[in-house]
């Protein structure tokens, strides 16, 4: 007991640590989703067919292959034959960024389209171009009903990145999976790795629901 | 390049002109050749039963749905709607007033009013937020400026969207039936303020079924049927009580309803 107790505590700053990667990890994969998401949702409501034909692919890719073949095609197959020559962590957030901006797209698409169509119409009515009416009308909008289901992505992706261990990312799951295999406690140390996913997921989804109160639109009841 | 209409009128140039304006959705005929034009400070009225067309007249006289064919002219400039700059620009001079409001959810009624000031009129914030305050006053509604669209009634929801299109400082104003999803007692207030327009010489359209107010302010009265004019004249011409036209048998049934319902 004491022993498992003090490997738990040896290996804790050394686990942080991983946490702070993986952290690094969802932040900017959510990041990157969170950028080309937002492009290709628009592109694929207000795009011209190619636009829409393309977009329709990427999430169609996206979404058809598991996580674990997307790092691997990408990080040993196509990020070297494009000569691109990204460090495991660096990899783990543009593959974990590209996967999830296929989901995200499809929130955000999903909250535009939910939208009364006047509003945009009344933008239009006062002499604004679509461009600027999805910039200032629908998108404050729709990114605003879109957090609830951003925050069901974030903690996906939270958890997605212990795939990251393959390639070598020194995250949770390739720290805890190394003390493990070298101390022989495996049972605490992968419960240490849990709680810590555990902790990480309640944090966020927490940080979020504040920010959906925080941006609430007043007497907006759903 | 905008092209300038010979004019070879010897009276008052209309300020805004459309010429066989039809459209056809869903594989049928909506707007069947309409022509008509306004002089500055006229107000007329679109009348006709529900799914004549009126709606749709308004909205291809701002390009909103672009007309199958037909041309618009406003100050006998002709509108190219498929240069985007020119239609724009267009647009900022043709205030338009819907049904349903379509206030912006997420903004409170200053915003509402001033946002299109910044982004289209590239104004700045302050003589924004200034310039929305006096037009929401207009309307009498400086004391909701902070309120949000949820958190006001239909009436003042509809005085803050006729504050958001007069901060552009329209030539001309579109109203697709602005009273007509309000409660009765809020229809008041509405028309007190397209009133007070009126007399302030603004040149409006307005479709509505509100016949007593019709009768009391419009220059012209234009009844549409089945995407056709069939008949235009003075609220005496077509409304009088011993007019045999279309217009009157049409406004006699309204008010029929009204008074069932009343
Ligand atoms: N997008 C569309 N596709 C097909 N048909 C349409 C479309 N929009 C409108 N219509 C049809 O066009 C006709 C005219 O509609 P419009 O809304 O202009 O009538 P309206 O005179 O404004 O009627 P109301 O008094 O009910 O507002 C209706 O028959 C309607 O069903
Ligand atoms: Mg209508």
């Amino acid at each position: 007991m004491f022993d498992t107790l003090s490997a738990i505590l040896e290996a804790l700053p050394y686990l942080l640590e991983g946490a702070l990667v993986t952290v690094g990890i969802v932040i900017g994969a959510m990041g990157i989703g969170l950028i080309i998401g937002i492009h290709m949702a628009v592109g694929q409501i207000y795009g011209n067919r190619a636009v829409r034909w393309a977009v329709g692919f990427y999430v169609w890719f996206f979404r058809g292959v598991p996580v674990l073949v997307l790092l691997f095609l990408f990080y040993f197959g196509l990020f070297a034959l494009i000569g691109l020559n990204l460090s495991a962590f660096a990899a783990s957030i543009l593959v974990l960024g590209m996967t999830t901006a296929a989901y995200q797209s499809q929130i955000f698409r999903g909250a535009m389209l939910s939208l009364p169509r006047g509003q945009f119409q009344a933008a239009k009515a006062l002499g604004m171009s679509d461009l600027t009416a999805i910039i200032s009308i629908i998108l404050p909008q729709a990114l605003r009903f879109s957090i609830p289901a951003w925050s069901n992505e974030y903690s996906i992706i939270l958890k997605d990145s212990a795939l990251a261990f393959v390639l070598g990312t020194s995250e949770i799951m390739a720290r805890s999976h190394f003390v493990a295999s070298r101390t022989y406690h495996h049972l605490p140390l992968y419960i240490t790795a849990g709680c810590l996913y555990f902790i990480l997921t309640w944090l966020g989804v927490r940080a979020l629901l504040k920010l959906e109160e925080k941006v609430r639109i007043p007497g907006y009841a759903h | 390049m905008l092209t300038k209409e010979a004019t070879t009128m010897t009276q008052e140039k209309p300020i805004l002109r459309i010429e066989n304006i039809s459209k056809t959705l869903g594989g049928k005929e909506i707007l069947k050749s309409v022509s008509l034009s306004l002089k500055k400070g006229e107000l007329k009225v679109l009348i006709g039963p529900s799914g004549a067309g009126k709606s749709t007249l308004l909205q291809c006289i701002n390009f909103l749905l672009p007309p199958d064919s037909g041309r618009v002219w406003l100050d006998g400039v002709e509108i190219q709607n498929r240069r985007k700059r020119d239609l724009y620009a267009f647009r900022q001079q043709v205030g338009m007033i819907f049904q349903d409001f379509n206030l912006f959810d997420h903004l409170d009624a200053l915003e509402n009013v001033a946002i299109a000031l910044r982004k289209v009129k590239k104004m700045r914030r302050p003589e924004a937020r200034d310039r929305a305050m006096a037009e929401l006053e207009r309307v009498g509604l400086e004391d909701k400026i902070n309120l949000y669209p949820a958190e006001l009634s239909g009436g003042q929801k509809q005085r803050v969207s006729i504050a958001r299109a007069l901060a552009m400082d329209p030539k001309i104003m579109l109203l697709d039936e602005p009273t007509s999803a309000l409660d009765p007692e809020l229809i008041g207030e509405v028309l007190s303020v397209i009133r007070d327009l009126a007399h302030g010489g603004m040149t409006m359209i307005l479709a509505t079924h509100q016949i007593a107010f019709t009768r009391s302010l419009a220059h012209e009265v234009i009844f549409l049927e089945n995407g056709i004019i069939l008949e235009q004249g003075t609220p005496a011409e077509l409304l009088s009580p011993d007019a045999c036209t279309r217009s009157k048998d049409f406004c006699s049934r309204l008010d029929d309803l009204c008074e069932e319902k009343g």
